[in-house]
């Protein structure tokens, strides 16, 4: 191959290599072809397949005898004649792989829900092997486990793997692996410091661990009759090479998201050269990344029930960023971020792999009016702000998860869930005692007892709540993390790593409007408490109208810049784990109904056990002047403050968007301008009717690939529970023609 | 001290009122009483919400990178509250909007005639060509609607046709032809919206306590709405 790769290879620099290779498109959708006979034939097959999964339960199989590991399982296939990729997690499509590191208890569990029971010898290995659980466990101060019980910090890491960190799989493409041990092994010989420290030592040790992974993965490619220690050669290979690596570490970990990178500029370098080579023609090229996209597609993790009701939909969040800037000017669009969006064309909508647009208004036109246009077909996509981002990370940046921008290669995070800010209120108002339980969980606060509640008490009592929050939070945080680095590392993934990265603690907030609306309605109306025989207040009466957020109102919306801002700043005062970086995320994933069901009535008329709005959306039904002036609101919301993301999520009828096709797309494309322009970080895309939905609620059968996006990534709307099918139909939809 | 009018409420993301992206302020009261309307609790001429056109023309302004479009009056009728809708328009346009009127030109075009002078598009609502079917529908009759055209078509400015198809009234072919015909001769008409008519205001009337009389009427079908098309088409009209 004829690149230039002086850059590149003087050091591990991917990045480089991009800028110096990518051809920048600025042409439309038309050289785009349609799915091969092969690959209709494949994906078929595999529809078929994902079929008898939904038909037994959402589980097709589950190999409870081997422990995954990256090399554990021999070759499996789809159908080997068809397949132009290769690759499966076990040796069986949809068949899951137990993953016991991250805790052995979740494996017990799950297998129990799908009728199948621990293997002996698995268990045995358990015996005397301890897990992260274990060690999260054997850490907690009585204070964390009622936090956790409670559930004013939930969905916390520690039964399960941590996810959110980005192997750069373009590496093994680009350098082969023994170029890659190579480097490891000079890494370690450097890494000889004058004090012999934990910390060196910890990462000695941790290299040791990356080297023998590249050294596994080489053994699995070999399982397919691939060998993967020089670089690739053509696109076929640069995608197979990559895809092992990601295999491996989909592998090795059961992480909560595992996103792919930012990969599809990087093999567009690898398709142009192709293409004037002869090599591979378009339509080849096409099935080459519709048949990955297919393996993405079909990734799958054992998991408990539990941990659905949190994550529904069984997501993996298999995340693509395509597109943004280049540092020099150019844009990063290239054919290949067309052919990626493609594949919701070719295979039908999915809600994997989670395609993410990293947009800016300068994007070509053409590429943002061929985006616009898959959303409206298929609700699949999400967008972020590539301006906003690429200040803070370069322009090789990936998005982890849904929100959680990273450089990639070079930047890890540790995940943290995130604290239900509407429950913190309630300690304020109740004393520090938890308003279902009754049990003193905050600090012992007086209670606030006055008939209506003031405003300025509140905060007074809220501000302090907030300090004890911050504080266990990011210790708890500090707990799992030191443990997963310990049981449950990510050696592959780190293997795809610097050696010196930036490591952030990424902390969350549930409930933003609940609270923001809340203290609205205690200041600008009269809120009072309704308290039970013990003096909680268990519900409110609320006097008079406030203003609400969502409806770009100063007077509501600089509330919501305040209590970010505020716990943000309380995070920062707290020490962390491997001196990691403090970042705040406001986004609850599907979680904003478990939220929801595990808090009391809040002063903004919310009743108890209702659902929390996903994200940073307001409340369902309080944005009254329709869906810019709920964006204006929500892009008030400073991501300086909240560098982990803020997530927001836009449902409207296609009818309200404008008449015709054209028209639909322009508009959504001149919505999306509008909003980054706003410095607006995140927004999910749905473009459905409501009728659409309620008949997906009883006749799944007929809507087997229908996605709608939720707070920051996709679903297939069949797969989520009932309670999150209503929830999602019940969430503003903007509907005025 | 601003002037001050009544508002409906306002639309952030209006998308079917003119071209492109616009915000759509809805006004206050309307003389009409239409069978079909959609928002009868615009009717009252003392409901809504007090504002003033200087804080709302800067809220509106605040919009401004998302408007491809512009800003669209609708209503209630816009032109009933003229001080007040000149004001608005006037602080808009100074700063580069695009303003578009959606009427039903009930009212005098004599005593608006700044406004219809300096709006950049009029969507003009005929309910029918036809006088006396006009009167059954909204209680008026349609003179005031065709001398508003006849302005417009006068000082060479911009109208859009929007027109409701509601069938055993509005649903006519011959009544459609010689609609057709006689608007063939406004050189000022660039687009004929036909609009099918649909019953999600009706729960509405229901809250109000208004007697709605049309809960039998189906909305038009696709192949009728495609007929009625055509018949505009040949007529060398843009129609949507």
């Amino acid at each position: 191959m004829d690149f230039n790769t002086e850059k590149a290879l003087k050091d591990i620099n991917v990045r480089d290599f991009i800028v110096e290779n990518y051809t920048p498109y600025d042409g439309d959708d038309s050289f785009l072809v349609e799915p091969t006979e092969r690959t209709t034939k494949l994906w078929d097959e595999l529809s078929e397949l994902l079929k008898e999964e939904r038909s037994r339960g959402g589980v097709y199989d589950i190999d409870e005898k081997t422990i995954s590991t990256i090399a554990s399982h021999e070759a499996g296939y789809i159908d080997k004649d068809l397949e132009q990729i290769v690759g499966l997690q076990t040796n069986e499509p949809l068949k899951r792989a137990i993953m016991p590191f991250g805790g052995i208890r979740m494996v017990k569990t799950s297998l129990e829900a799908y009728n199948k029971t621990m293997d002996k010898d698995v268990a045995n290995v358990f015996k005397y092997r301890k897990t992260h659980n274990d060690g999260v466990f054997d850490a907690y101060t009585d204070e964390m486990k009622k936090a956790r019980h409670t559930g004013i910090i939930t969905g916390l890491p520690d039964a399960y793997g941590r996810g959110r960190i980005i192997g750069d799989y373009r590496r093994i493409a680009l350098y082969g692996v023994d170029y890659l041990i190579e480097q490891k092994q000079q890494e370690k010989k450097d890494l000889v410091m004058d004090i012999m420290d934990s910390p060196t030592i910890r990462l000695r040790e941790e290299t040791s661990e990356q080297i023998k992974a590249l050294n596994e993965l080489k053994e699995m490619a070999a399982k397919y009759g691939f060998d993967i220690s020089k670089p690739a050669k053509n696109t076929k290979e640069a995608i197979q090479w990559l895809y092992f690596g990601y295999l491996g570490a989909v592998k090795e970990q059961n992480g909560a998201a595992m996103s792919i990178g930012r990969i599809s500029t990087f093999l567009d370098i690898y398709a142009e050269q192709d293409l004037k080579d002869g090599t591979f023609t378009e339509s080849e090229i096409q099935e080459l990344v519709d048949h990955f996209v297919m393996k993405l597609r079909i990734v799958r993790f054992l998991r408990t029930p539990a941990y659905d009701e949190l994550f529904s939909g069984d997501p993996t969040w298999i995340t693509e960023s395509i597109g943004g800037m280049c540092l020099d000017g150019r844009h990063m669009v290239t054919k290949m971020s067309y052919r990626f969006l493609h594949t919701l064309v070719n295979l039908g909508p999915a809600p994997e792999p989670n395609m993410t647009i990293l947009w800016s208004p300068r994007l070509p036109e053409n590429f943002k009016k061929f985006c616009a246009k898959i959303s409206i077909q298929t609700s699949s996509i999400q967008y972020e702000n590539d301006d906003l981002m690429m200040e803070k990370f370069g322009d090789d940046y990936g998005i982890a998860c849904c929100v959680s921008a990273m450089r990639i290669g070079k930047q890890m995070q540790f995940f943290g869930a995130r604290a239900n800010l509407a429950k913190a209120l309630l300690y304020a108002i109740n004393g520090g005692k938890d308003e279902r339980y009754g049990d003193q969980v905050g600090p012992e606060l007086a209670p606030i007892t006055s008939e209506y509640l003031d405003y300025e008490e509140v905060m007074r009592k809220f501000d302090s709540v907030c300090d004890w929050l911050a504080n266990l939070y990011i210790n708890t945080l500090n707990i799992i993390h030191y443990m997963h680095d310990k049981y449950c590392y990510e050696r592959l993934q780190m293997a795809l790593h610097d050696k010196d990265i930036l490591r952030t603690s990424a902390c969350g907030v549930a409930g933003l409007s609940v609270i923001v609306d809340s203290l609205s309605a205690i200041k600008y109306a009269k809120v009072k408490p309704i308290r039970n025989e013990a003096g909680l207040a268990v519900d409110f009466e609320i006097e008079g109208d406030y203003p609400k957020f969502g409806n770009n109102d100063d007077r509501v919306d600089i509330i919501a810049e305040e209590v970010i801002r505020g716990f943000m700043k309380k995070l920062r005062k707290v020490r962390t784990y491997r001196d990691s970086i403090p970042t705040l995320s406001v986004l609850t994933i599907t979680s904003n109904v478990v939220y929801g069901k595990k808090t009391g009535s809040t002063p903004d008329g919310r009743k108890a056990g209702e659902p929390f709005a996903p994200g940073a959306n307001p409340m369902h039904g309080r944005d009254e002047n329709g869906c810019i002036a709920s964006m204006k609101s929500v892009a008030k919301i400073p991501y300086d403050y909240s560098e982990d993301g803020i997530s927001y999520t836009f449902s409207i009828v296609p009818g309200a968007l404008g008449k015709a096709d054209d028209e639909k797309t322009a508009n959504l494309v001149q919505l999306m301008d509008g909003y980054f322009m706003d410095e607006g970080h995140h927004i999910n895309v749905n473009v459905l009717n409501r009728e659409v939905l309620l008949d997906a609620m009883d006749h799944p059968e007929k809507y087997p690939q229908l996605t709608i996006r939720v707070s920051g990534y996709a679903v297939n709307f069949i797969k989520l529970t009932r309670e999150q099918q209503m929830d999602v139909i019940n969430r503003t939809f903007h509907t005025r023609f | 001290m601003s002037i001050t009018g009544r508002i409906h409420s306002l639309e952030s993301f209006g998308a079917v009122d003119g071209p492109g992206v616009r915000f759509v302020v809805f006004f206050q009261g309307c003389p009409l009483r239409c069978l079909f309307c959609h928002n009868p609790d615009s009717w009252d001429t003392n409901g809504g919400m007090l504002m003033e056109a200087d804080r709302l023309a800067e809220n509106i302004l605040s919009y401004k990178n998302y408007l491809s479009g512009g800003v669209t009056f609708s209503g209630g009728e816009p032109l009933l509250q003229s001080v007040f809708c000149e004001a608005l328009m006037d602080q808009l346009q100074e700063n580069g909007m695009h303003i578009a009127i959606d009427t039903s030109g009930a009212i005098p075009p004599e005593n608006v005639k700044n406004i219809l002078d300096k709006a950049d598009l009029l969507l003009l609502d005929i309910k029918s060509i036809d006088p006396t079917m006009c009167k059954t529908i909204t209680r008026m009759d349609n003179h005031n609607a065709l001398k508003t055209l006849q302005y417009r078509e006068k000082i060479g400015k911009p109208v859009w046709i929007r027109h409701v198809i509601l069938p055993d009234y509005t649903l006519d072919y011959p009544m459609l032809e010689q609609m057709a015909e006689k608007l063939q001769k406004f050189s000022c008409i660039e687009k004929i919206e036909l609009l099918p008519f649909h019953k999600m205001g009706e729960y509405k009337w229901e809250a109000l306590k208004e007697p709605y009389q049309l809960e039998k009427i189906e909305p038009p079908s696709k192949e009728d709405m495609e007929k009625i098309k055509e018949i505009f088409r040949k007529h060398h009209f843009e129609v949507s």
